[in-house]
């Protein structure tokens, strides 16, 4: 069908999300990185991709839960948008998915115990629920990339005058 | 379209025909100086090919001009014309004017202006031309009166309705020569400007047998949306300048999306090569050849090993150490371009200026093959041509003041480039009169840079031109004009991790020394542990380190801290609290205090301890990040982690904030 889109599904606290996996470049065991000062709490850093400087964002942060230990089942996906590209920590992945275009179900609002934001809709396999992923928004929400933007502009303002 | 294939070669034929403008220019300026008939040989190549190019790439406009300039060549090569003085002159418009024409021909405009036309013109009069056909041709231009003024204001919806003025501009375009004029006397301000509508207007002149009706037909379909006149062009006066001025407007105002995006692509193609000389190509393959070779040979250990062979193992791997570093600095070589191509424009500029000026300038380059990385290249040019400007201009004297000084009247400015060490120093000095030194003492005072001019060296008088602010327009006429600018000069050299000095004699003149980085790629750095932490901290800024006693660090109200260091106070910052690491040593006797500088600044910086030197490749946090406060980049350590560089600039920048706040 040409209106199916194939998700990578991956395992965050009993959960099920998927990403597109047009925008999953690889998949790689979880490796230390280095910090980043000045960085929200869920930017855990950048690691060395074969020579490109990597930001890598913990998925179950990001969405406000608390971080368990690292272990070996705990992956870093690594997806590109918009020619950036960034790693997701998550807990574990799991499987690819057909999902159809008409398959996919809005997201109700479910108060404030999720954000919403991050999500295109869900899907149902059988009897599980996938939470789809909107990886566009999951490294900076559109407000804070503007104002970095406009940041950069004063600055460079100030470095011409 | 035919012309969509030839398109992909233009580039080519755009930096072939650029080189070979450059080379003529050298070129007449050297038989200026009384050079022999294979200068002309050579300049008669240059404009042959640039000829035959654009005549094959479509661009004839360029390619009439060129063939004037060759017959006067031509005539010059045979021994039929003696070169003189208004012949150079002549050349040299052209090659300016064809700079020109390539820098149209490569956004996109239309080629020929009333300046190539005027001076295709004047070269064919030269060339004595003047066949009864081409004097007709000539004469027929202004005597003809075929032209016609045609005023077109489109009205505020055409645009609504699909028409886009750009288009007719160009099909009047194909009709004739073309002088547009924008109006723009109805466009709103910013904030009532609707950008869907349109509020220029143009006055054309279209020169050429044009009728009336071919003009009418360009304007059929807007004939009903805006207001138009054709009358006929009375008097073939040469057009005014400004308006000349005014073709490019349509494009960038109406146009404007259209125009700005084909500027854009314009200037990323530009971007995008650079030109590696042949054995420099050569020499990477050997190297590669080595590595695999090398490669070949440590992979047998793989198959069998024991100890009896770990001494071969131990060379295999020396080897391949050895190959690695030479290729990596082959690789970076590929990135280094003589810098005699930013030399190359200063004997034309030294000739203008000073004929304007009417003094004698002799140019001495040294050094035109010292090799610099292509970006630090491309951004020395501009304030090299400012520290050569001002030498002509306020350094050196008139030939009378220097006679009377017991000098040559003919002055002295030399360009050096050389390799110091790890870095590239270009320096730029004049036998002129030096400093004025007390017209500077007398202007920092005023301006409270300094207390007294009792006591300063003649380095530090030639610092305080270097100060933001002392260059105003007050200054240019008490001071000669030295100091013009002269922060902007630093400014940029810093910017590209260097840095410049004076010497000035009085009497005897000024030496400006830049001192460069070879490339920006890869910095010297110390790493600084903070924390269990590494940060990169560029060799460059350093000043030196020292471990402190704890009462030797003065608290300040607000939370500051400073130390004293060589008589001066300077504050700390913490790395730790700057960047938030745990576990950090707090104490300052524990740990080590940095002294770094930038922007003539400096501040102390608090770290566990340093350990060890080393490159680092620099890599950008942005490309896939955002700009973080205090880090200029990044790198990755031997073992394949990421280390974090400081940049001190940031930093002394967000210290002096705090001060401020």
């Amino acid at each position: 069908m040409s209106d199916q889109v194939q998700y990578l599904t991956v395992n965050l606290a009993h959960e099920e999300y998927g990403v597109d996996i047009l925008a999953v470049r690889e998949i790689r065991g979880w490796t230390p990185v280095t910090r980043i000062p000045q960085s929200p709490h869920y930017v855990l850093g950048v690691l060395n991709l074969r020579g490109a400087i990597v930001p890598v964002i913990d998925l179950r942060l990001r969405f406000g839960l608390t971080r368990e230990d690292y272990n070996a089942t705990t992956v870093t996906v690594i997806i590109t948008v918009a020619g950036r590209q960034f790693g997701v920590v998550v807990d574990a992945v799991s499987d690819v998915l057909d999902v159809a275009g008409d398959a996919i179900r809005p997201v109700p609002d479910m108060g404030t115990t999720v954000d919403t934001e991050y999500l295109k809709g869900l899907t149902s396999v059988g009897d599980r629920m996938v939470l789809l992923l909107d990886a566009d928004k999951l490294l900076q929400p559109q407000d804070a990339q503007m104002l970095d933007a406009a940041l950069d502009a004063a600055g460079n303002v100030k470095a011409v005058a | 379209m035919s012309s969509i294939s030839i398109a992909q070669f233009h580039k080519v034929f755009f930096e072939e025909s650029l080189e070979g403008l450059d080379a003529m220019e050298s070129a007449l300026l050297a038989l200026d100086d009384g050079g022999d008939a294979e200068l002309v040989h050579s300049i008669f190549r240059a404009a042959h090919s640039i000829k035959g190019g654009s005549a094959t790439f479509g661009f004839p406009d360029m390619a009439a001009l060129t063939h004037e300039a060759e017959s006067l060549l031509d005539q010059v090569r045979d021994g039929r014309r003696a070169i003189d003085k208004s012949i150079i002159e002549l050349m040299l418009r052209t090659v300016d004017c064809l700079r020109g024409m390539f820098d149209r021909a490569q956004s996109g405009q239309p080629l020929a202006d009333a300046d190539s036309e005027n001076l295709k013109q004047q070269l064919a009069a030269a060339v004595g031309h003047n066949t009864p056909a081409a004097a007709a041709k000539i004469a027929a231009k202004p005597a003809a009166s075929s032209g016609w003024i045609i005023h077109f204001r489109p009205h505020a919806g055409m645009l609504a309705g699909g028409n886009d003025p750009l288009r007719l501009l160009r099909e009047l375009a194909a009709l004739g020569q073309l002088v547009v004029e924008a109006q723009l006397d109805r466009v709103p301000t910013l904030d009532a400007l609707d950008p869907s509508e349109c509020h220029l207007g143009w006055r054309i002149e279209l020169t050429g047998a044009v009728s009336q009706d071919a003009i009418k037909t360009v304007f059929e379909w807007v004939e009903d949306e805006c207001d138009l006149t054709i009358e006929p062009l009375v008097v073939a006066a040469p057009p005014p300048a400004p308006a000349v001025e005014a073709v490019a407007a349509p494009a960038a105002g109406a146009g404007g999306a259209a125009g700005t995006a084909r500027n854009a692509a314009a200037s990323s193609n530009d971007a995008g090569s650079v030109r590696v000389a042949i054995d420099k190509i050569d020499g990477l393959i050997d190297l590669v050849g080595e590595l695999v070779i090398t490669q070949a040979m440590l992979d047998q250990f793989r198959e069998d090993f024991d100890a009896s062979r770990l001494a071969l193992l131990q060379h295999g791997l020396a080897q391949l150490a050895r190959h690695t570093r030479s290729l990596q600095e082959s690789v970076m070589g590929i990135r280094m371009l003589p810098i005699g191509s930013v030399f190359n424009r200063f004997p034309r500029l030294v000739r203008d200026l000073s004929q304007k000026l009417g003094k004698q300038v002799k140019l001495d380059l040294v050094g035109e093959h010292t090799e610099l990385d292509k970006t630090v290249l491309e951004k020395i040019g501009d304030p090299l041509v400012h520290l050569v400007r001002n030498a002509i201009d306020h350094g050196l004297e008139m030939p009378d003041k220097r006679r009377a000084a017991g000098k040559n009247e003919v002055g002295t400015l030399r360009l050096e480039a050389f390799h110091r060490g790890g870095s590239i120093v270009v320096e730029i000095s004049d036998d002129g009169a030096g400093l004025n030194r007390e017209a500077i003492v007398a202007k920092a005072l005023q301006k409270g840079l300094i207390k007294s001019g009792e006591g300063l060296s003649d380095e530090a008088v030639g610092e305080l031109i270097f100060q933001p602010g002392f260059s105003t327009a007050a200054v240019t006429t008490d001071l000669s004009g030295r100091g013009v600018g002269m922060d902007v000069v630093r400014r940029n050299v810093v910017d590209l991790g260097g840095n410049v000095a004076i010497k000035s004699r009085a009497g005897q003149g000024t030496t400006f020394t830049i001192t460069l980085p070879l490339t920006l790629a890869i910095i010297d750095g110390l790493r600084a542990a903070v924390g269990g932490e590494c940060y990169i901290v560029p060799l460059v800024s350093i000043v030196e380190s020292v471990q402190l006693p704890a009462d030797a660090v003065r608290s300040v109200t607000g939370g500051g801290e400073l130390f004293r260091f060589r008589g001066e106070y300077l504050p700390i910052v913490r790395l730790h609290q700057q960047f938030g690491c745990a576990d950090a040593r707090q104490q300052i006797e524990e740990g080590l205090v940095i002294v770094v500088e930038a922007d003539g600044t400096q501040i102390g910086l608090f770290v566990d301890e340093l350990v060890g030197q080393q490159q680092a490749v620099v890599k950008s946090l942005e490309a896939n990040y955002r700009r973080v406060d205090g880090i200029s980049g990044a790198t990755i350590l031997a073992d394949g982690s990421v280390a974090l560089i400081v940049d001190v600039a940031g930093l002394i920048r967000l210290q002096s904030r705090r001060k401020a706040a």
